[in-house]
């Protein structure tokens, strides 16, 4: 149970990094973006192939971030200049990113087994200075007796993550964030103030794809393979983290939102692990299980605010009854 | 400052709905002009604002800003110049974002936008002395959302947004025209004073025949996509409601056009 579940936040803090990309098309641009499928996948295959072909692994996951920038560009390129609707033109280029990225990997599937991937890398360095006896020891104080393989994934992530979300947060402040913020929420006036709102679009779209992509990267990484096919669903699931976070964190500042949704990211990995416990599921239901949390997390908080509401209604006429007895 | 040079514009051409929008229109507007537009709907008032803008390209024709051609300018390149103020108050702010925020994305008109923090310190004091001028109490909420604002306010929060960093042209498309009586009285002192102050050059469009003739040094009338009656200084000053609606008859040999009009 604690494995798994160490595994879910592990996976969770990566993918938490596709959230926010996705974060950024969905609620910042207010732009649809289905490009992360192939994004993602691209990622993946760029990554894979660059260390095998012995590209050291930090510089393989920046170009894995690098290739979705510039597939995100080509949407946003379709959509702005092409007047192409935003969510033909993610599929679109969705569609084209499946060919490509069995281009890139030569095959359907890439394995990194016998390669070292930038988690071996930190592992080795984090085994050297020997935290993980100091975790376990932790966890052994409170009785627990398996431990997982290693402390430094998770760790390590958890600070990258954070590091992301910050940057992202100062970068939405900016005046060039200000100006991207305003498409979604009213283009005709950030237009009457000068803001190129197309190169906008293009640049806010390869940023998002940019995170995805990197998500990717590190997913193969963490897995050990890249496959043509694992970006599949991607799309919900990053909805699912942004509506499950808005949901039970608040959307107040952008601060605010952009952990929900990294939060969102790693209970959404937490519930599928929890969920998949139960004997009857497969792992085939997944897509299942997701798009009944999605659905959950869109309509649970509406229900309970109009129960609220009725709540509230109907001790206001009993307050107002009572007030008028005391009257009469 | 501002010089429209032969401007025609054709909607729809060669179909039934063919609309000669404007026709050879000529204008020029003086450093510090305020210019009033009347003229019934369909007149060709609010394709004039949107060729001045950039939202529209003319068929032929030339627009002139500060004796730079801007007409083969996009809008948001032209929109370095130009302040505007819309008729729907929900037009001129971003909703989901603050007052600052909104007034940093102004103030960055017409400067280039850079990986720089766009609300700081110091600028938040500007902000909120500029706020001040405004009367509305909105200086103490800078860190509110535009989207909570009511309509008067945040129509006079888009007005100080487009001029105070101060434009070269001012274009006001009924920008009152939203609201209830008593906000739009003090959305047009605001108006007055602010043009006043600082001495900018602006077109304003109204369906507020009496607005036409209090504000501004120069009125001109427009009707099925022409200029007919152009009138400044001392003229416009001793101009009456009477006077227009039958110097309207005069030219058209017509009942003014629109009820509106005439009602307000």
């Amino acid at each position: 149970m604690f494995i798994s579940l160490f595994g879910a936040v592990e996976s969770g803090v990566i993918y938490a990094i596709m959230a926010l990309g996705v974060y950024l098309t969905f609620r910042v641009l207010d732009f649809p973006d289905l490009t992360v499928e192939g994004s993602f996948v691209t990622g993946a295959s760029v990554a894979a192939f660059s260390i095998i072909n012995g590209v050291p692994p930090i510089i393989a996951t920046l170009l894995a971030a690098v290739a979705g920038f510039l597939a995100g560009c080509v949407t946003g390129v379709l959509h702005t200049k092409g007047k192409i609707n935003s969510l033909l033109a993610g599929i679109l280029m969705m569609t084209a990113l499946y060919s490509i990225n069995l281009r890139i990997m030569d095959q359907p599937t890439l394995s990194l087994l016998n390669e070292t991937t930038l988690f071996q890398q930190l592992t080795s360095i984090w085994d050297a200075i020997g935290l993980d006896s100091v975790f376990n020891g932790l966890l052994s104080a409170i009785g627990m007796e398996r431990f997982p393989k290693t402390w430094s994934i998770v760790i390590v992530m958890i600070f990258v993550t954070l590091a992301i979300k910050l940057l992202t947060d100062y970068f939405l402040k900016t005046e060039v964030g200000l100006a991207l913020r305003a498409i979604g929420d009213n283009k005709k006036m950030i237009r009457s103030l000068s803001a190129n709102t197309d190169s906008l679009i293009i640049v806010g779209v390869g940023i998002s794809n940019a995170l995805v992509a990197l998500s990717g990267g590190l997913i193969a990484q963490l897995g050990g393979f890249s496959d043509v096919n694992m970006g599949l669903g991607l799309i919900v699931i990053g909805l699912a983290s942004i509506i499950i976070g808005e949901a039970l964190f608040g959307t107040k500042t952008i601060v605010r939102a952009t952990l929900a949704v990294i939060l969102g990211a790693v209970i959404y990995r937490i519930i599928v692990t929890l969920a998949l416990r139960f004997d009857f599921l497969e792992t085939g239901d997944m897509k299942l299980i997701t798009a009944i949390i999605v659905v959950v997390a869109l309509v649970a908080p509406r229900i309970i605010q109009s129960r609220k509401e009725k709540r509230r209604r109907i001790m206001k006429r009993q307050q107002l009854k009572a007030g008028g007895d005391s009257h009469a | 400052m501002l010089k429209l040079q032969d401007i025609s514009i054709t909607f729809n051409e060669g179909t039934p709905d063919e609309k000669k929008a404007l026709q050879n229109i000529n204008l020029e507007l003086e450093k510090g002009d305020f210019v009033t537009v009347i003229g019934s709907n369909g007149a060709g008032k609010s394709t004039l604002m949107n060729i001045v803008s950039g939202v529209l390209i003319p068929d032929v024709g030339d627009v002139f800003i500060n004796g730079k051609q801007v007409v083969d300018l996009p809008e948001y390149k032209r929109s370095k110049y130009i302040g505007r103020v819309f008729q729907d108050p929900m037009a001129g702010t971003a909703p989901s974002m603050t007052i600052e925020e909104n007034l940093a994305m102004a103030y960055s008109r017409i400067r280039k936008r850079i990986l720089k923090l766009g609300v700081t310190k110091q600028r938040k004091e500007m902000f909120r002395d500029y706020l001040k001028t405004l009367n509305l109490g909105l200086e103490d909420r800078l860190t509110a959302k535009v989207g909570l604002l009511s309509g008067g306010e945040r129509q006079a929060l888009s007005l100080l947004m487009s001029t105070f960093t101060q434009p070269d042209i001012l274009l006001l498309d009924e920008h009152t025209a939203a609201l209830d009586p008593s906000r739009a009285e003090l959305i047009t002192n605001l108006t007055e004073k602010v043009v006043k102050e600082s001495g900018l050059t602006t077109l304003m469009i109204t369906h507020n025949m009496q607005q036409a003739l209090d504000l501004g040094n120069r009125l001109i009338m427009m009707d099925k996509g022409q200029i007919i009656f152009d009138v400044r200084g001392k003229e416009k000053q001793n101009l009456t409601i009477e006077n227009l609606l039958h110097e309207f008859q005069r030219i058209r040999g017509e009942q003014f056009g629109s009820d509106r009009a005439v009602l307000n």
